[in-house]
């Protein structure tokens, strides 16, 4: 937040080091309600520039793509041809409107960390991750029970064949652990994890800049380093958005894989 | 969660709960969003993959078309050609065979229309030889009779001794050739 360390920066008091708090700033109104934030307004502001993005690249489909259009189309493409059809087969397309679309949503959102202005992903606030983690969670379940049934599903991943009978004894606990709570609750946290803490870290970096420098003498011309350093964790950043989409997207896919595979 | 009952405004929120206003907000925004790409975008762009597909395989096999259409074409011409040649080869033979027909013909009528005049010629030849032969021989009969009176000097007179005498002499003179 450096706008924000811009204007505590003449009162000579930066907070130090940053904490908890400095995601969760005052709503829109200046009070503490939760509807109207930063962060809503970054949400819908993520699912206009997509609607309006993909609407515009594609309204108009010609055989031979136009730039934007061709570009929206490798998005999806990445989506259905890379991961979908990659690991789930032909039936995999079926799902890739919605993994293109989840992979668009979380990949803006998490950039949005490093866009000026905004500076931070609405992803390291845990409902967001946690709300998508959900809906993979839903979806493996609808399909676990839709190819298997509700027995033959709970079997198969509670029970997997081959295995002597002993072991069920750690592995069935384990793996009611998994599909019941660790799978969903790893997902949203990793992505929520991801964005808090690199968040965090650039205001480290960022404000223990100002930091150094209030605090004058030898430590002033390091703020120079601890700039920098931003500046590297920012690209590094950026890297990290569109991993960690990449990521949900991918282990939703594998869970579906699970969820639809014949074998456990 | 901005927990449960009015929350004090300086307490630090717990990061790993979530609002629920947010989980609110976020589903809706997000079901906004699925909806409008995975009814109006996604299945559009299935639409284009597929046209695409389509577009180049119908592109091959319309030149596919194309390409047996032309070799048909040129094999068509080219039997054509080799059957116009033949014709003309026949056509020149005929001419040919015309040619010379007529000229036979021609040198046919030629000897015979020749032939025709020769033999009229001789025809009329002998036809002019017949007539002198008789004249002269009508006119040496009284030639002959003439000299012979005046030599024996006695006149004979009588018409048809001397016819016969003269008759005879030819007769004989003719018989005496002949033999």
């Amino acid at each position: 937040m450096s706008s924000k360390a811009a204007l505590v920066l003449s009162a000579e008091e930066v907070p130090f080091p940053p904490g908890v708090d400095d995601f969760y700033l005052p709503d829109l109104l200046g009070g503490h309600g939760v509807w109207l934030t930063k962060f809503t307004l970054m949400v819908w502001l993520a699912v206009a520039i997509l609607i309006v993005f993909f609407l515009v690249a594609y309204r108009n489909p010609k055989i031979v793509p136009t730039k934007m259009q061709w570009i929206a189309e490798s998005i999806y493409g990445f989506n259905r041809d890379g991961i979908a059809k990659d690991m789930l087969g032909h039936e995999g397309v079926k799902f890739a409107p919605y993994l293109a679309t989840l992979f668009c949503f979380i990949a803006l959102t998490n950039i949005f960390a490093i866009v000026p202005l905004l500076q931070i992903s609405p992803n390291s606030h845990f409902a967001f991750p946690v709300m998508l983690a959900a809906i993979t969670y839903v979806l493996y379940w609808y399909w676990g029970f839709k190819a298997h049934g509700v027995w033959g599903y709970l079997k198969m991943n509670l029970f997997p064949p081959n295995v002597p009978w002993p072991m069920y004894l750690i592995l069935t606990p384990i793996e009611f652990a998994t599909i019941i709570i660790l799978r969903p609750f790893t997902l949203s946290l990793r992505l929520f994890a991801n964005m808090f803490a690199g968040h965090m870290m650039l205001l480290v970096f960022t404000l223990g800049g100002f930091v150094l420098l209030n605090a004058g003498g030898l430590l002033a011309p390091v703020s120079i380093l601890s700039w920098l350093m931003a500046v590297a964790l920012t690209i590094f950043e950026a890297l990290i958005c569109m991993l960690q989409a990449y990521v949900f997207v991918l282990l939703t896919t594998s869970y579906l894989q699970s969820s639809l595979a014949h074998e456990h | 969660m901005r927990f449960l009952a009015q929350p004090e405004p300086e307490a630090t929120p717990n990061p790993i709960l979530p609002h629920w206003e947010e989980l609110v907000v976020g589903s809706i925004a997000f079901a906004i969003l699925c909806f409008i790409l995975m009814k109006f975008v996604f299945p559009k762009m299935e639409e284009t993959f597929k046209a695409r597909v389509d577009a180049i395989e119908g592109g091959i096999e319309r030149a596919e078309k194309a390409q047996a259409e032309a070799n048909q074409l040129l094999n068509q011409y080219k039997a054509q050609l080799a059957e116009a040649r033949t014709e003309a080869a026949r056509i020149r033979d005929e001419a040919r065979a015309d040619a010379e027909g007529i000229r036979q013909d021609v040198l046919a009528r030629a000897r015979e229309e020749s032939d025709r005049i020769i033999a009229a010629g001789r025809e009329a030849l002998a036809g002019e030889r017949q007539a002198i032969v008789r004249e002269l021989r009508a006119e040496m009969g009284t030639l002959a009779v003439d000299l012979a009176s005046k030599i024996v000097g006695e006149s004979l007179a009588d018409e048809a001794r001397r016819k016969g005498t003269v008759e005879r002499f030819l007769s004989e003179l003719e018989t005496a050739r002949a033999s």
